[in-house]
């Protein structure tokens, strides 16, 4: 019983680390850009709705928020491809690195500004409280976050196979060169799919402020959803979701089987140990560079 | 013996065969070409030689000494030096320290020695310096010592990637391409370049080469390639003559008009 | 603008081109040689702390800016320095000794992680080195028999040859102690650019396939260059932990990693005094920040604040000046030596879009 209780609560947070580690898999793919900063983005997302959302500032019905949050991020997410990266574009990796980390920390002192440093929390519906079967306690909002993150998924997964946006994004990440000879906006469409990155970051930003409190250090979890997107191999979605799942449900098993202070140890352990074992992740295939 | 020779080598990628059976001989001194359409696995030799890739089968020698049993970066010390198609020049440094990243193999002192600089280190420097002089010398590059790559001609990258591998003194060159993307005069230059590196360097030249005008001028021996497999080898006249040939660049109709390729 | 007629290849192996170079870096050593006659020990303090800054930056410069290997670790190798510094101290071994076998010790465990590590590219290795920066926090704490964990330790003070320099007490000595390591870090560094080993480590950065097609050990390469960063990182840390008068693992917390990375491009990637004019920046900004609060009446601390501005800032350089305040001076300069016929487009940079690193 406590094994499925700790299970539930270790998917739910893998599904917050895998919904970053799917923002921040989604831009390398397309722009071949590494977002250092979309946990700060998760957390500008969660703030964003909470500034919306709670009585104490816009008060705004949570489901009318809903769309402006998306509209806000996507708009973010597309401005700062425009602005920031498309400069940085041709220059070398460290100054791309450097740059989202740059931005992190921006984003980290604007969110303190604005709304405080103190710990808040969201009125989201997903808030619901635990519930008790027997000896087990689950936290509805864990359930229910697992729920959303399915949909989500299932919802990325049509939008990749269905739509033309979608397919544009799949070509353009597969061989940028070859898509722009098809007919493909190449620029536009990466700042789309930073957009979409923006949104997917408000997704999780959302579910994880439903399951606890919210300060600006949040966006730190994103170090962990960056170990979820290399132990499910950086260029794989489904690879993403997966790594951060596992990392999630590693978490209250180290916690609760380990002596303590190993239990933080446990998913760094894990990365190290596929870098150094399979250093193209779980899931991936590897190419050499042809000369 | 012949200085460089592959034994029924072959290669592949998944299910492509990038290399059929190959078997070549380079004998010292020669100036040897390999051409082909595009496509034909010339730089897939190439890469081969310096260990990028492993053959699936067969056998690389060099000097007697086997290819296959060294890293990639220890085949330059066999004196094996080579160029790039699409030039890969450390294009953040000037061209004096790109020249002298071609005598790397030379190198004796060592980490601590060079960190504090001793009196071993300056001279070795010099004995470098004096060698890459050479290699400029013959280039006509002094004009651009201590300029970055970063900021020259295309044209001039090409000749400093050459002044690079010759820098490290090899007994055999790899050029990949010397002449494409170069002016009708640089071509000249090149033509010259090479002439003087077999005559007075006395060093063997392995070349891919498209420019079948710069290949009959100034080589030996011609290899003709397509699919991986070879398709004849002999003089550059022979070769241009030959119906495979032909037929290979032309299609099949242009054998018996008697055509003989460019 | 200088010419020079050069008769002899020591000309191009020399530290200095000519006299005039010559006598400035004279001028700048009499003038830091000088500088506790000129001002207090507050400031003086400050300048120390820049050194320090200086010598941790030197050592992730040769690794990110020589090399081009991207480190967000390199708070573990100055925890390392520090620890095995201070404990070598507590075990009388002098400080002499323990401090330059810090050096040793972290540059060894440096290579030696890194022999792994270094099969990752680019991103990978920016992400393997974040996550040992951030295991190497809660090492420390784990290691608490040596360490005494979060409540931390205190520096003992330097005995130099019978000669006890304090904090406190010595500021001016404390100076000179640092001012030596930088002069001592900064001519190994300038030597290894001028040798075989330097050009190894730009044909890597460079392009890794000629590097190996000209007979560069593209692995060992990399790990050398970690090594030899690693180490000299590891002095700065080990001056940053006496210099703080305690420490415990928040002090070699992962943001120092970035800073210490953000640091070097603002200063300008790939130069020496790159180096130098990033760690001014992260030195004083605190200064200025505070003085501004001030000003604007805001007299409390704000939270994220210094590494709010710090992002702007760096930002900044990225957009409008990738090659940092030394690539700005190199303009500047060039603009006086030629005026007037500079050209704006003499610094335009190349950009290469066809550069990828990705593997699949």
């Amino acid at each position: 019983m406590e094994v499925l209780q700790l299970l539930i609560s270790g998917l739910a947070n893998g599904c917050v680390y895998g919904l970053i580690a799917l923002g921040f898999v989604l831009i390398y793919k397309a722009t071949e850009a590494v977002n250092f900063a979309q946990g700060d983005f998760m957390m500008l997302g969660a703030f964003v709705t909470l500034g919306l959302v709670n009585p104490e500032y816009a008060g705004i019905p949570f489901w009318l928020a809903l769309p402006l949050v998306f509209v806000i991020m996507g708009v973010l997410g597309y401005l700062l491809d425009i602005v920031v990266l498309r400069a940085v574009f041709g220059q070398s990796q460290v100054a791309v690195i450097i740059v989202t980390i740059a931005l992190g920390f921006v984003i980290r002192f604007a969110v303190g500004e604005i709304w405080g440093h103190e710990p808040q929390s969201l009125r989201s519906p997903l808030a619901l409280g635990d519930v008790r079967i027997g000896e087990l306690v689950l936290g509805l909002a864990d359930i229910a976050v697992i729920i959303v993150t399915l949909i989500m998924t299932f919802l990325l997964w049509q939008f990749f196979q269905r739509t033309k946006m979608g397919l544009a994004m799949q070509a353009a990440s597969q061989n940028q060169m070859a898509a722009y000879y098809m007919g493909i906006p190449v620029k536009r469409i990466q700042g789309m799919v930073w957009a979409l990155a923006g949104i997917v970051a408000a997704v999780a930003g959302i579910l994880y402020a439903s399951k606890g409190a919210l300060d600006p250090t949040a966006g730190f979890i994103g170090i962990k959803a960056f170990a979820a997107a290399v132990i499910g191999g950086f260029g794989s979605l489904p690879g993403a979701l997966l790594g951060g799942l596992i990392v999630g449900v590693i978490e209250p098993f180290a916690s609760r089987y380990l002596p303590p202070g190993w239990s933080q140890i446990a998913p760094y352990a894990l990365l190290i140990a596929v870098l150094l074992f399979r250093p193209h992740g779980l899931f991936a295939q590897v190419r050499a560079k042809k000369v | 013996m012949s200085l460089l020779e592959l034994d029924s080598v072959t290669l592949k990628f998944g299910g492509l065969t990038a290399v059929n059976n190959l078997s070549m001989s380079v004998e010292e001194g020669q100036v040897f070409a390999l051409v082909g359409p595009n496509g034909a696995g010339k730089s897939t030799v190439f890469n081969l030689i310096s260990r990028f890739y492993t053959p699936v089968t067969g056998s690389i020698t060099f000097d007697g000494k086997d290819v296959l049993k060294m890293a990639p970066h220890e085949v330059p010390n066999l004196g094996i030096a080579r160029t790039f198609q699409n030039i890969e020049l450390f294009h953040q440094a000037t061209v004096l320290q790109n020249l002298l990243v071609g005598r790397h193999r030379h190198r004796k002192t060592n980490m601590i020695a060079q960190m504090l600089h001793l009196p071993s280190v300056r001279a070795e420097e010099r004995e470098h310096r004096h060698a890459v002089e050479e290699v400029i010398d013959l280039l006509d590059l002094q004009p651009y010592r201590n300029s970055r790559i970063a900021g020259l001609p295309y044209g001039v990258r090409k000749v400093v990637e050459l002044g690079r591998a010759l820098a490290s003194k090899p007994r055999l060159l790899l050029l990949d391409e010397p002449a494409s993307g170069l002016s009708v005069e640089e071509t000249q230059n090149m033509r010259w370049w090479i002439d003087d590196i077999r005559r007075h360097m006395g060093i063997t030249v392995l070349m891919v080469e498209h420019d079948m005008g710069l290949v009959g001028k100034v080589c030996d021996r011609v290899l003709a390639l397509a699919d991986g497999a070879k398709l004849a080898e002999g003089t550059p006249a022979e070769v241009q003559s030959h119906p495979k040939v032909i037929e290979a660049y032309l299609g099949t109709n242009a054998v018996s008009k008697g055509g003989k390729v460019a | 603008m200088r010419f020079h007629f050069k008769t002899d290849y020591d000309q191009d192996i020399r530290l200095f081109e000519d006299g005039w170079t010559f006598s400035l870096y004279a001028a700048l050593l009499v003038l830091a040689l000088a500088l506790p006659l000129m001002i207090d020990p507050f400031f003086l303090g400050e300048a120390t702390n820049v050194l320090i800054w200086a010598i941790a930056g030197l050592g992730l410069m040769l690794l990110t800016g020589q090399t081009g290997q991207v480190s967000l670790g390199h708070s573990a190798f100055m925890a390392l320095g520090c620890y095995s510094c201070v404990l070598m101290m507590e075990a009388n071994v002098p400080f002499v000794v323990a401090f330059l076998l810090a050096g040793v010790i972290t540059g060894v465990v440096g290579a030696l992680i890194a022999i792994p590590a270094l099969k990752l590219h680019g991103v990978y290795l920016a992400i393997a080195t974040l996550a040992l920066a951030i295991l190497a926090d809660d090492i420390i704490v784990l290691l608490k028999e040596w360490t005494d964990g979060v409540n931390g330790k205190m520096s003992p003070p330097i005995d130099l040859f019978g000669y006890e320099i304090s904090r406190w007490n010595n500021p001016i000595e404390w100076y000179y102690l640092t001012l030596a390591v930088v002069l001592m870090v900064t001519l190994f560094y300038r030597n290894l650019l001028r040798a075989p080993l330097g050009r190894a480590f730009a044909a890597v950065r460079d392009s890794e396939i000629s590097a190996q097609a000209m007979g560069v050990n593209v692995a060992q390469t990399k790990t050398i260059a970690f090594g030899i960063s690693c180490a000299i990182t590891g002095l700065g840390g080990a001056l940053m932990g006496l210099f703080a008068g305690a420490f415990n693992n928040e002090t070699f917390n992962f943001l120092l990693s970035i800073q210490l990375l953000m640091m070097i491009v603002v200063g300008g990637l790939g130069f020496i005094h790159g180096a130098f004019l990033g760690a001014v920046v992260i030195a004083f900004l605190p200064q200025v920040l505070s003085m501004t609060t001030d000003l604007f009446g805001r007299g409390v601390a704000i939270p994220g604040l210094e590494s709010g501005v710090f992002g702007v800032i760096l930002i900044l350089f990225i957009l409008f000046e990738p090659m940092g305040l030394y690539g700005r001076w190199l303009k500047i300069r060039t603009f006086l030596e030629l005026f007037p016929f500079a050209r704006k487009d003499m610094f335009k940079r190349q950009k290469s879009y066809l550069k990828t690193e990705r593997l699949r």
